[in-house]
């Protein structure tokens, strides 16, 4: 019985995890049809950021610890709009309308510039804000099991995101002109949507998502050089798996990764990596445009 | 039909020569260079990817300081002579990122263009499986310093060029099962967490193997595969509560050991289970009070927080603390070490004041017995080839005054005591009942 809720919660928490990472790649890819390679790179800085700001709060005669808590998004909020507008007004904006492919390539590039960038800015040797992953204390379920308070919070703030997300969408008059774009980009144009306006918003937005789901995990590991190319493969994974473009498809496939390797750690702990990428195949080979995903026809 | 390369933009065509131009500069200096009178030393390490924060840059620094101080002559006896055997070292430091085969290119890139005269390095044993063969066919003496495969001499069984100045794995892990086995002599459970590849697979059946032979009760109720790099664990966080092991046996290094702890800790997995961090050492001073005291931490051999007190410690733990405000971990000793071997080795064989060459270098390294911060080395296993050192574990403790970690209940174990006899792989040797080990 402990082991069943150990596997839910255990999933549950990845998967929220997961989420929370590929939200923002999916976003930029529904919207733009930039599969954004550097979002492992807004992942990083994300995490880098909050480290430093919190571990900086830390040291100094702190007042309220709680504040730690709210310095996380709050530095997403500033790192991810920054790089984000930086980079779709600074490069972004010029290669609009380019082959899928060589945009891949570009923002790989961007990968590997912003990977040495955060070398030179916070150096190799890790950076850690673990502070507020105590601060909220622990739960105990069944015999000897204890989750982080800061774990459970996460799977709060990804149905969060992703409700508000929905509504935006759905139910502002942004997210349907959003809509209208990501459904057809040219027609959008003729009937008079800025197209270059939604391109720098979403981006933006997507790069805040990145450094959010950063600095929230920050916390909880050591910030170490290469933890955005980590996540990137993973985020990948999950977007392929809901249908990339797709906000819901992300929150399916993230569910589904999260249970199933969640079910691998504790039922068969030696095929935890063949689960999350056996996931993937299956869905591939039954839906090639993910479970959400819609298939295109292709435009000659 | 006729076709030109044609630059047009004059920012473009700027950029192109001055490109053209650095490229035609670096290629000149390195073939100039060559012949200067300089030792010229190769040191490959990771200054960049996961293992550059924790390995590769201490490493790198390591040798920094050791040679700026051989040069300048300040390192104290045996090594006061200046540079190698009276002459300047002259070192070039390479990322050892990217792979086996670009390493292996590298290397060949070392040795035939830039013209050193030795190479020391490799952290991953995947490099120094892919470079053992590569160094004895191009004749160059190189020295692994760190990587802990058990694995390099049976690639290369009879090594001219190839040394290792460091210890493998299995002595690690043989010396974790004895200090377990002695501490807690109560333990009936035992489980794993390793990084999915060779190192943790090798770490742990070596591990389990070891205890079990000593006290065949212990049962292993969990094993844990995370990928390396995961830094999310959650799911094994679980898993290892629910079994209810005594003791966790991980070889988890890097960003994943301090992720794991940190997550660990604010759990409870270790309120009434040991941890035991075969590579813990390099974490003592990012671990803070996130680590419960008692975890029991290993070093690779008698480095950093292990390393004895003699006059080469002395003079190196504190000139490493005063150049990068940090302590010297295990990294940073065995490249120090590394280096003073070489060192020891042309100027056993070579004639003072000459260049020393391949031969007289390889010919003086063999079985040489040499002085390191570390204490001494002898290098009798693999024909001369590889180095035997003690091995030491202990318990971590916070000083919450200081606010630093440090580690006590040290226990030494011998290098007869742990390592097996030559010709004999680790697996038989543990199976047999370790036989001829000498422990006190």
């Amino acid at each position: 019985m402990t082991t069943i809720f150990a596997i839910l919660i255990d999933g549950a928490i990845y998967a929220s995890w997961l989420f929370l990472v590929a939200a923002g790649l999916t976003i930029i890819y529904g919207v733009m049809r930039v599969l954004n390679m550097a979002h492992g790179s807004f992942y990083a800085i994300g995490a880098y950021s909050a480290a430093s700001l919190v571990s900086w709060y830390f040291s100094g005669n702190q007042g309220n610890a709680y504040w730690s808590l709210l310095m996380l998004p709050a530095c997403a909020l500033v790192a991810g709009a920054i790089i984000g507008i930086a980079i779709e007004q600074g490069l972004l904006r010029f290669l609009q309308g380019r082959d899928e492919i060589l945009m891949v390539i570009v923002t790989y590039a961007l990968l590997l510039i912003l990977e040495d960038a955060t070398k030179l800015i916070w150096g190799v040797n890790p950076y850690f804000a673990y502070q507020p992953y105590r601060l909220l204390g622990r739960t105990s379920i069944g015999e000897g099991l204890r989750f982080a308070n800061y774990d459970l919070a996460l799977i709060a703030v990804a149905i969060l995101i992703g409700l508000v997300a929905w509504f935006i969408l759905n139910r502002t008059n942004k997210g349907r002109l959003l809509r209208a774009v990501i459904h057809d980009r040219e027609i959008a144009i003729a009937m008079g949507v800025n197209v270059n306006a939604m391109f720098a918003a979403t981006f933006t937005i997507g790069a805040v998502l990145g450094a959010l789901a950063g600095a929230l995990t920050a916390p909880a590991i050591s910030v170490t050089p290469g933890i955005g190319v980590e996540v990137i493969v993973l985020a990948f994974a999950v977007v392929v798996v809901g249908g990339l473009g797709s906000i819901g498809g992300a929150a399916v496939g993230a569910i589904l990764v999260g249970l199933s390797r969640s079910f691998a750690v504790h039922i068969a702990p030696e095929i935890e990596l063949f689960v999350i990428y056996g996931v993937m195949f299956l869905v591939l080979a039954i839906r090639p445009q993910g479970l959400f995903g819609q298939a295109l026809a292709r435009r000659i | 039909m006729q076709s030109k390369l044609c630059i047009s933009h004059p920012v473009l065509r700027v950029s192109a020569i001055a490109t053209a131009l650095a490229l035609t500069a670096a290629l000149g200096t390195s073939a100039i260079a060559a012949d200067n009178g300089k030792y010229r030393i190769g040191v490959v390490t990771f200054l960049s990817g996961a293992a550059a924060g924790p390995f590769g840059v201490p490493a790198a620094n390591g040798a920094k300081l050791v040679v700026e101080a051989l040069n300048s002559g300040k390192v104290p006896a045996p090594y006061s002579k200046k540079g190698i055997n009276g002459l300047e070292i002259e070192m070039i430091v390479l990322d050892e990122a990217g792979g086996a085969t670009k390493q292996t290119e590298e290397f060949r890139n070392l040795i035939q263009r830039q013209k050193v005269d030795a190479v020391i390095g490799y952290i991953s044993s995947g490099d120094c499986l892919a470079i053992a063969p590569a160094a004895e066919e191009l004749g160059v003496p190189t020295i692994f310093f760190d990587c802990g495969t058990s694995k390099v001499f049976e690639v290369v069984k009879n090594p001219k060029f190839l040394f290792r100045t460091g210890l493998d794995a299995v002595v690690d892990n043989i010396a974790a099962a004895r200090y377990v086995a002695e501490s807690r002599p109560n333990i009936k459970t035992v489980a794993s967490i390793q990084q999915n590849y060779a190192w943790g697979q090798e770490s742990w059946a070596d591990f389990v193997l070891a205890l079990q032979g000593i006290k065949p009760e212990v049962k292993v109720v969990s094993e844990q595969w995370p990928k390396l790099g995961q830094g999310q664990y959650g799911a094994e966080i679980s898993a290892l509560s629910v079994s209810n092991p005594d003791v966790i046996h991980s070889s988890f290094w890097g960003g994943d050991m301090e992720a794991l702890m940190l997550q660990g800790g604010a759990r409870g997995l270790f309120d009434k289970r040991t941890a035991v961090l075969t590579a813990g050492e390099t974490g003592i001073e990012s671990f803070k009070d996130n680590v419960p005291n008692g975890t029991i931490l290993g070093g690779r051999g008698p480095f950093g927080a292990f390393a004895p007190k003699n006059a080469l410690n002395d003079w190196f733990r504190p000139a490493f603390q005063a150049q990068f405000k940090a302590d010297p971990t295990y990294p940073a000793y065995k490249m120090v070490q590394a280096i003073l071997g070489l060192k020891a080795a042309a100027e056993k064989t070579a004639k003072a004041g000459t260049m020393p060459t391949s031969d007289q270098v390889v010919q003086g390294l063999s079985g040489l017995s040499f002085e390191a911060p570390s204490g001494t080395v002898i290098m009798s296993r693999a024909k001369g080839h590889q180095a035997v050192q003690s091995v030491s574990f202990g318990e971590y403790q916070f000083d919450a005054k200081t606010g630093k970690g440090m580690v006590t209940k040290v226990k030494t174990y011998a290098g007869e005591c742990v390592m097996p006899p030559d010709g004999r792989t680790s697996a038989e040797w543990i199976k047999a009942g370790f036989p001829g080990a000498k422990c006190k």
